[in-house]
């Protein structure tokens, strides 16, 4: 699991940025869509990623290997 | 009697000695001076109070597990035996524990690091990584047994749904504890995904939460590149692991909570940023369509030609303008003059004469005004035009010569007669 995409949290900054910049309104037109089309799809991807409702805990073995964890509550 | 070798002296000496039964176990109380630890690792040191001393010698393995380290003139209780030194021929008192006089040893132990990693700079705040907002796997160090991590998984799952965790189970309390913790802590970052971890364990008495307390453990914290929060124990319950941490949560619980927000928080400010850009987005698109509509609507693209060929149409307009106004300054003159034409034309109209009685006497013939009546004959057809109508005449008799007396007003007419 060596990829790593963006972030969660990266993906909410970025989103901030976004909306900062183009709130500020001092852009060109087509500069303004391109940062509305790569925000939509960020907030996209957010939205996704609260979705993802599947709790995955895992357990660090002494070998340092990652196994399911048995929650025993 | 017997001579004794010096050896056996001191070996009866030291039998004696040990033979004792308070010496073989006993504690004394002292203050250190003559500190000496040896490259082997024992420490040697002599116990004195006022009037006396001891020397003393604790051996490594036991000064290994000295939480704190001795210092001279230090109060100390010591735990040992006393025997002899065979080859100086000297009693000592062999040390087996040592804790602080009066405070106990673990405090001694934990203000002494303290004061050596604040010393180093392992406190300081700008050391601190931050700790991220959104993180999307959590590392937890802890006993994979107890309510501590039971609480902090639960607290995680309950405000952020699908959290990624790795729980790196490990012994929390005795020898193996630090060594245990720093490891995984050293696994955790080296999988390279994990982008927070709590170190941590429910509350116990400060024995129990030693591990916490140690330099092995604050050193293993201060060279995680991964933030870590440490959660050890009750609120009350501070730690060097809480000082070198990136965060101190006061409980396990409470780093469960530092750890993620709420999603449903989080969704809501997203949805609150979408607005936004949406809004954003309609008010930039909008504006520049306004412009737009400004430019088309503008008289250069109503009235192109105009506007644009604008200065060279102005200058014929101004001449045009100009040269109309001459035309009527002309026109009005040219009026005026007309009008005295007029007045003088009609001081030179015959009307104005013939309305006082004069007629005008036409031939018949050419139809031309006859102003000597040499030119008729008797019998020629003669029109006469008076001021209002007119009569046709036929000339009976042709008197040449001017002939003003006849217009007297006593004249009579009758030369003119009727046909």
């Amino acid at each position: 699991m060596a990829k790593k995409k963006m972030t969660f949290e990266e993906a909410v900054k970025r989103l901030e940025e976004i909306v900062r910049e183009l709130e500020d309104g001092r852009l060109p037109l087509e500069k303004s869509l391109d940062l509305f089309s790569e925000g939509i799809s960020i907030s996209k991807f957010c939205q996704a990623s609260l979705e993802e409702a599947e709790q995955r805990i895992l357990v660090l073995t002494a070998q340092g290997d990652l196994k399911e964890f048995e929650t025993g509550n | 009697m017997r001579t004794l070798t010096v050896r056996e002296l001191t070996r009866h000496i030291k039998d004696l000695l040990e033979n004792d039964r308070l010496l073989a176990n006993l504690w004394v109380k002292g203050e250190i001076s003559n500190f000496r630890p040896a490259g082997s690792g024992h420490i040697y040191f002599t116990l004195k109070d006022s009037s006396s001393c001891i020397r003393a010698v604790m051996f490594r393995s036991r000064a290994l597990r000295l939480p704190f380290r001795p210092e001279n003139g230090m109060a100390v209780r010591v735990r040992g035996y006393v025997s002899v030194y065979e080859r100086d021929g000297s009693y000592q008192l062999y040390a087996e524990e040592m804790e602080p006089d009066g405070v106990g040893a673990l405090y001694v132990a934990f203000e002494q690091l303290k004061e050596k990693l604040q010393r180093e700079g392992l406190f300081d705040p700008a050391r601190k990584k931050r700790i991220p907002r959104l993180p999307g796997c959590i590392g937890i160090v802890t006993s994979p047994t107890g309510a501590a991590v039971r609480d902090m998984l639960g607290i995680i799952r309950r405000r952020w749904p699908g959290a990624g965790i790795i729980l790196a189970p490990v012994t929390v309390q005795g020898a193996a504890a630090p060594g245990e913790l720093c490891r995984a802590i050293r696994m955790l970052n080296a999988l390279g995904r994990v982008d927070v971890i709590i170190v941590g364990r429910g509350g116990g008495s400060l024995e129990e939460l030693w591990a916490f307390n140690t330099e092995e453990l604050a050193r293993g914290i201060a060279a995680s590149s991964v933030p870590i929060i440490s959660a050890v124990g009750h609120e009350t319950d501070f730690t060097i692991s809480d000082m070198v941490a990136d965060l101190r949560a006061p409980t396990p619980s409470a780093a469960a909570e530092l750890v993620v927000p709420v999603k449903a928080d989080v969704a809501r400010a997203l949805e609150a940023l979408r607005l936004r850009l949406n809004r954003a987005v309609g008010e930039r698109v909008g504006e520049c369509r306004r412009r737009l509509d400004g430019c088309l609507t503008s008289p250069v693209f109503r009235r192109p030609v105009e506007k644009i060929c604008g200065p060279g149409l102005m200058s014929v307009d101004i001449l045009s303008r100009s040269l109309s106004r001459s035309m009527r300054e002309i026109m009005s003159a040219s009026r005026g003059r007309l009008a005295e034409l007029a007045g003088r034309l009609n001081a030179l109209s015959p009307l104005a004469t013939m309305s006082r009685g004069y007629s005008v006497c036409l031939s018949e013939e050419t139809g031309r005004v006859v102003r000597d009546a040499a030119v008729f004959h008797p019998g020629d057809g003669v029109r006469v035009v008076l001021y209002e109508g007119s009569i046709r005449c036929r000339v009976n008799e042709v008197t040449a010569g001017k002939q003003g007396h006849l217009l007297s007003p006593a004249a009579p007419t009758d030369k003119i007669k009727r046909k």
